[in-house]
């Protein structure tokens, strides 16, 4: 894990600074850069942006502990989210939920033992026209069943 | 109908500014920049009667007109939050036609005489928001961004935020919250944002669909657009539907098409044909309706006249075997982990209902339960500071009403009346 941010994402980060009306306004896509930098949220890493925006650690603390995408623990390489709202779940998120935790043998919120994967449930993600589905980092996977999942995962290993 | 907005999205490359310009793009904003007053840009989009998209159905151009003339910043937003259950409409414009909605954004900007606009997108679309950044940096190469467009004196930049898992966010207060960098948390309205809204400034919060309309409307004028739908709903809408339907999906139809239509034409009927048992027609947040009340058109008054509401036209279908008591369940989860917290009844109320749900739905309901679940509902109905609380009680409500027998019986016989040995939605849980 860094402690300090790449200069990249240092230019980055004055890049969109300088680009808001101001600078709290640029704190929602700090913190994604944030995370993608040091894996999750820590403190040290909130410390870190709160060097480089010049803004306290408690108020950027009292953002990024209000959001579920920005974590909090450390996560696995890969992160699953299988939505489980209605529209999935009437089309059987269910059954992606339990293959997919027997598969990896992990539940909700856990990471497996290599730390591949880390699996989720997520709320609807805006695809409910091909559900059940799931999304593994930024990308989504829809219309999912038990072959297509072997084959989604398999491409992480 | 001829296709409007997604007349491009099987197009090879529809994301890219070549494309889009190939079939007319870009054309509206020019002529809008070169010919035209912002006065006049907002009087046209009032004659076309465009109502906002994003759930409440309120006029657009009204809502630009309100944009008070004082010395401050204005700013505009797209609202790229979607997250109502049951709607993914937003999704397929922002993949396959983002340049659709950077000119809708351009146009609305100048007509309220912002110099900065905001897109707003969910935290999980991280593709789309690269897309649209790719897209904004092509718009500048065009010269459609930036000082001094075109040489109008106008200057113009479009900056993408991105939000990260709060369904509160689309809410357009909070929204406005999260754009400033703070904890998601809705305001009390008014002040309504045309006149304090981002840094205080008189800002205007539009949905994607919303702001896709505005081209079209600039091209082919009000009276085309009012053409197309109902008198008091017109244009093109998109449909998306969702659940026990063959082939699930976005529909392009005009506004006010019959919701039976909907599902056993365009949809293809439901799945294994099976009978229609209830429809959600406007994403989670609004009223069920059972299947002898779904012989409404789908625009804003006769839906609301029906009881329900239009709202984002997420329509979910559930088929016979659906089990109501469990489909409220299952919404009543969403609701829990989505409430902001700020004001008591809605943070302690529904997780309640949520907990009772729960307990109806294994095995353990209490007789009064339902009693008590109604009392909940009345505790939060209109009470609370942002419209989240009323949409969570709107599930409940309507589901109780509409399906009593099924809660009765869950609470009297210890299982469900429906799926006596199905597995239910959230087996899982
Ligand atoms: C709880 C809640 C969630 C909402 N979510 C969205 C959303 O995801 N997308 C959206 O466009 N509008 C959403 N809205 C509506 C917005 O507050 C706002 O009315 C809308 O963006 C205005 O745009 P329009 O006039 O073009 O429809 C939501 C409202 C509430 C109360
Ligand atoms: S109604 Fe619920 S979501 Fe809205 S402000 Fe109050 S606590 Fe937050
Ligand atoms: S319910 Fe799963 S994507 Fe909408």
């Amino acid at each position: 894990m860094p402690d300090t941010f790449s200069t990249e994402a240092k230019a980055e980060l004055k890049k969109l600074m300088d680009s808001y009306p101001d600078r709290m306004s640029a704190v929602m896509n700090a913190l994604h850069l944030t995370q993608r930098e040091f894996g999750y949220i820590s403190y040290e890493a909130l410390e870190a942006l709160s060097k480089e925006m010049d803004l306290p650690v408690q108020q950027l603390e009292d953002t990024a502990s209000f959001y579920t995408m920005y974590f909090k623990e450390p996560v696995g390489e890969n992160v699953i989210w299988v939505c489980h709202t209605l529209p999935c779940a009437l089309r059987g998120s269910a059954n992606v939920f339990e293959y997919l935790k027997d598969k990896l043998e992990i539940d909700a919120g856990e990471t497996t033992n290599d730390n591949r994967f880390t699996l989720m449930k997520a709320e609807c993600l805006a695809s409910c026209g091909s559900a059940p589905m799931m999304q593994v980092n930024d990308d989504y996977f829809e219309d999912l069943t038990e072959e297509k999942i072997d084959k989604i995962l398999g491409k992480f290993y | 109908m001829e296709k409007i907005l997604t007349k491009n999205i099987e197009t090879e490359n529809s994301h890219r500014i070549s494309v889009y310009m190939e079939s007319g793009g870009y054309e509206a904003w020019r002529k809008v920049v070169r010919e035209m007053s912002p006065e006049e840009v907002v009087e046209t989009v009032k004659d076309s009667g465009l109502r906002g998209r994003g759930g409440a159905g309120f006029p657009a151009g009204v809502k630009w007109s309100f944009v008070p003339k004082v010395d401050k910043p204005k700013y505009l937003v797209c609202n790229a939050d979607e997250s109502e259950p049951g709607t993914f409409k937003d999704r397929l414009l922002l993949e396959n036609d983002p340049h659709m909605m950077l000119e809708g954004i351009a146009i609305a900007s100048y007509a309220i005489k912002a110099n900065t606009a905001f897109v707003y997108i969910r935290g999980e679309f991280a593709n789309q928001a690269v897309l649209l950044n790719e897209a904004i940096q092509e718009m500048k190469e065009k010269g459609y961004l930036g000082k001094n467009i075109l040489s109008s004196g106008y200057d113009l930049e479009i900056l993408v935020t991105r939000g990260a898992g709060a369904y509160i966010c689309g809410e357009e207060t909070a929204l406005l919250t999260s754009l400033e960098g703070k904890r998601g948390y809705p305001k009390i309205k008014p002040p309504f944002p045309a006149v304090e809204g981002y840094l205080h400034s008189p800002t205007i919060v539009n949905n994607v669909e919303t702001l896709c309309c505005v081209p079209h409307i600039i091209n082919n004028g009000p009276d085309w657009f009012k053409s197309i739908g109902t008198e008091k709903s017109s244009g093109p809408k998109l449909y998306c539907l969702s659940g026990h339907v063959r082939n699930p999906g976005v529909y392009e139809l005009p506004m006010g098409v019959p919701l039976r239509e909907l599902i056993f034409e365009h949809a293809g009927g439901i799945l294994h044909n099976r009978k229609l048992k209830a429809v959600i027609p406007g994403g989670s947040s609004t009223p069920v309706l059972k299947e002898s009340e779904i012989d409404i058109n789908m625009d804003f008054d006769s839906v609301a006249a029906a009881g329900s509401m239009l709202g984002s036209a997420g329509i979910i279908v559930m088929d016979e075997n659906t089990d109501m008591v469990d489909a409220c369940y299952n919404l009543s989860k969403f609701y829990a982990h989505e409430t902001c917290g700020q004001c008591t009844p809605c943070r302690e109320g529904v997780p309640w209902m949520k907990t009772i749900l729960g307990r109806i739905t294994n095995g353990r309901g209490r007789g009064r339960d339902i009693d008590l679940l109604l009392d909940i509902c009345k505790s939060i109905e209109k009470r609370t500071i942002c419209p989240f609380g009323d949409a969570a009680v709107a599930p409940v409500k309507s589901y109780i009403e509409k399906f009593r027998e099924e809660f009765d019986y869950y609470i009297e016989y210890k299982k469900s009346l429906i799926s006596q040995n199905a597995k239910s939605l959230d087996a899982v849980n």
